[in-house]
Parts: structure tokens; sequence; C-alpha cells
């Protein structure tokens, strides 16, 4: 079976959860969060939430505390460089064979 | 099938040709910006506009490469779009075109033919749209100022059935800037040609779509588990698009004739060629000047026809050595240069030539670059030049004659 039959005459595509694979293979560095320096999960109550805000790829929770979708983060370390208590850190992973 | 109907007779340059044209197709939105010697199409659109005589929404854009982005968004949410240039103007649309062509969207743009600096000039030759050869995008090139009008008609016919965008192109003040007798249909007429727009891009927040993001090499599995296209496919699509458009082209000409009167069921025109055993080739208004060439060449009793090209992408291949097979000569004119080899339509017809039985001598001669005057007696003396050229042991000149005084 040939393209064709996705009867598509540009390049066209639905948005969707993963639409370009599990992103998270491409990862070098995880961003790891300490919940005992993270403003929003040491005062248990919704504020600041900037790395939510900046992620580029949205895999980060609006919640206490946030969580980090590592299925799909990037690694790209742009919530570890706005966190304003540097909470995140970007750690060398350990990638388990298979 | 000859219909008839009453003939409407108007005195109109080919710019007032082409905004007419435009407005009877009863286009969407225009984006254009003003460029010698397209500016008076323009003017005379953004006039239709602000009286309202036309329902359209005309952007004025800040430069000709904005122009294209403006049409191309309009065409994918579903307008009918027009725009016009010239020259430098769609040399600065060059990135955008291909675009058009890419997303595959129905654009019609007029190119009134205009030579491109340095030196600055402002006058006519085909330089332009050559150069914009292999954007994807269909090009017909026109005779005279009813063709201009038919064309731009037609040409939303065929765009909008093969989902390819097409360039309609004429010559900048030969046309542009001469009036001649026009036969202006009714809006009836045209409505009954031209069916309404159906775009294959449907922007709808209900049903979000991504069109035209980072497409990678290989083809891959959209999130509806469906394989889609990777780049490469996609450039064949648009490939096979142009090849199959011709078929359109010839259709949406046999059925304009129907409506209207006058017949574009063939890709070029044809001027005493089914005796001839010398055909001079040339394409836009050039091509009336050689059938000026071949009655002084037939008073000397010199066997002489015209083909005066009018599709030039997609090329057709298969009825020009149709067309040609009788011919011992082929004396090809070009308004264009492709430096460092020669005339655009000169190298086609070799290339549509070759592995054929077809073994004529094929003659070069660049004339009327930068509004240089062509005229008929010079095409004469070239055609002669290239008959007693066929004496000589070189069979096929690496370059081609310049008709100019260097």
């Amino acid at each position: 079976m040939g393209t064709r039959d996705c009867n598509h005459i540009c390049d066209e595509s639905s948005p969707g959860i993963g639409e370009a694979g599990r992103t998270g293979e491409w990862r070098t560095l995880m961003p790891v969060i300490d919940d005992k320096k993270c403003t929003t999960s040491r005062l248990n109550k919704p504020t600041c939430f900037l790395c939510w805000l900046y992620c580029p790829e949205a895999v980060i929770t609006k919640g206490i505390p946030p969580l980090i979708n590592l299925e799909y983060c990037k690694g790209c370390g742009i919530c570890s460089q706005v966190c304003p208590v540097q909470a995140i850190v970007m750690v060398h992973e350990e990638k388990t064979a298979g | 099938m000859a219909i008839q109907r009453k003939a409407n007779i108007h005195i109109l340059d080919g710019n007032q040709a082409a905004a007419i044209a435009a407005m009877m197709s009863r286009v969407q939105v225009i984006a254009a910006y003003p460029i010698t010697p397209q500016t008076p199409l323009t003017e005379q659109l953004s006039q239709y506009v602000e009286e309202g005589e036309l329902q359209a929404e005309y952007v004025a854009v800040e430069s000709e490469h904005s122009a294209m982005a403006v049409c191309t968004s309009a065409s994918l949410v579903g307008a009918r779009t027009f725009t016009a240039t010239s020259s430098h103007g769609l040399a600065y649309m060059h990135e955008m075109l291909h675009w058009a062509a890419g997303a595959r969207l129905p654009i019609v743009l007029a190119c009134v033919n205009r030579a491109i600096g340095a030196p600055w000039n402002v006058l006519n030759d085909q330089q332009d749209s050559i150069s914009q050869r292999d954007t994807g995008w269909i090009q017909i090139y026109c005779r005279n100022n009813q063709e201009i009008l038919d064309t731009i008609i037609q040409a939303y016919r065929i765009a909008e059935q093969v989902f390819v965008p097409v360039m309609v192109c004429y010559d900048g003040y030969i046309l542009s800037h001469t009036e001649m007798p026009v036969d202006v249909p009714t809006q009836e007429e045209v409505d009954k040609y031209l069916p309404h727009y159906k775009p294959h891009t449907v922007l709808d927040p209900a049903k979000p779509k991504n069109y035209n993001l980072v497409t990678l090499a290989n083809p891959r599995v959209g999130v509806d588990g469906k394989l889609c296209h990777g780049y490469m496919e996609l450039r064949y699509l648009l490939q096979e698009a142009l090849q199959n458009s011709k078929e359109v082209i010839v259709k949406a000409g046999k059925e304009f004739n129907q409506v209207f009167g006058r017949d574009y069921a063939n890709v070029f025109w044809e001027d005493r060629n089914e005796d001839a055993e010398i055909t001079i080739v040339a394409m836009g208004s050039l091509a009336m000047e050689a059938i000026v060439a071949a009655d002084m060449l037939r008073e000397q009793g010199i066997k002489v026809g015209v083909l005066g090209l009018r599709v030039f992408r997609p090329f057709p291949k298969s009825e020009v050595v149709q067309a040609l097979r009788k011919s011992k000569l082929i004396v090809v004119f070009d308004k264009n240069i492709s430096y460092g080899s020669e005339g655009a339509t000169c190298s086609e017809i070799k290339s549509a030539l070759y592995g054929t039985y077809i073994n004529a001598a094929v003659r070069n001669f660049i004339v009327g670059l930068g509004g240089r005057d062509v005229k008929a007696r010079e095409l004469v003396e070239a055609t002669k030049k290239a008959i007693a050229s066929l004496k000589e042991t070189v069979v096929n000149p690496d370059y081609p004659e310049w008709i100019c005084e260097i």
C-alpha cells in the first residue's frame, strides 16, 4: 500500500498527542523537579507555574506538584532555565536497553 | 460545436482586458503591489472594489512577496484569489510561488512580461516568467488582448480542477498598453462557465488540521493510523498534477468554445503549418509577428508555417512533435535566454524531438530583449539565414544567434 490512499494532495495531518512519535526518545538530559524547592509544591497552592507556561512541548502539568510527561519531553531545559528558585535540574539519564 | 452569440466589442488594452476577466471571474481576494507595466491592471481592480462593482477584498500589501502570501492564505481558506505582477515583482514573489504550488492552491496570477535588471529596463521580454519556470505553476502565454481575457477566465476553471496555480503571461506594452477590439462576455456566460471554487483544504475549528508543516523525507503514519505522504510523494503528486493538467487545459478550452464561441482546444496555435517545410516557433505576441514574417516568406515561394506556443508548462511534448513532423527546419525565436545555454523554448523543442523520427534542423535566435523592437523583416532575414546555414557542416550549433547590433 502506497501513500496515495491517504487522499491528501498537499501535506495534511490532524493534530494529536505524540503525532511526531515518542519525542522523549530524543532527550539527552532529563529535567528533575525538586519538590522541596518548587514554590508551588512548597506552599501547596497554585502559584508560579512558569515551567508549565514556558514548556514549548506542553508536557508539564499545572498541578501540585507540577509533573513532567517524560514520554514526550525532549529535554530542552527551558523549564530549568525559567524556574526562579532553581528547583529544576537537568541530569544525565541512563537509558535502559530495549 | 459553434454557438451563435452577439459580439460585445470593446476597445481595450491588455491590462483592462485582464481586469475585466478577473472581475467577471468573481475573484474574492486580490492582493497586489503596483509595478510597471502591470500597474493599470491593479489600479483598475482596486477601483472596481472601491466603487462596489466587484465584491472582493483588495489587500494593499507592502511587497509582491506579501501579495503572494496573502493570496496563499486566502486561497487556503476557500477564497478565489487573483494577483498580478511583472519583472522584479515576480522575482520578489519567487519563494511564495513555490509555496502556492506546493500547497496546491488554485491562484491565478497575471504576469505582464517585462525585462529584468541589471540594468533597469521597464520594457518587454519574457525573462521574468521564464525564470519562474520550475516553481510548479502552469504557464499560459497570450497572443492578443482577447486571449488575455479568455485565458484568465479559463485559468480559474483549470486551476480549480487540478489544484495547480496558473500564471497567465502577456507581453508588457505590446499587449498591456495597446488597445485592440475585445469581445467582452456577459456575466451570465462567465457564471455558466465557472463553477464556485471548492477548496481541498477546509479549516474548521471543530476539526482542526495541520497544513504544510515540516514534512520529512519518508512517509509517516498520522494520528488516524493512515500512512501519509513524505516530502517526495508530495513533489511527485505536483508533477503528476501538471502532467495530467494538459488534458484539463484542452477540455477547458473546448468547453470555453461551447459558451463563448471561441475555441481554445489546442495547447498552441498553428498558421499554415500543414504544408510547411519550415516552421517558425514563438511564444506570446511574437507569434503574431511571425505570422507576418511567414506571409513575406510565402510571397517569396518559401513554404513557412508558424507554431505559436500557448501552454509552456506543462510543456506539450507529443503535440509539438505531431505539429512539427513534416518540418525540415525549425526556427525558434526566444524573448528570453538561459545564460550559458540557449532560449528556453528552443531547449523544450529540442527535448521534445529527441528520440522521435523527426530529424529536422533547429535554429535558435534571441530577439526583442528589453523591449527591442522585433520587425517581421528581421524574422524573415533570420529564417533565410537559418536556411542558408543548413549547407554548413555544423548540425547543431552550441549556442543561439542574437538579433542585435553587437
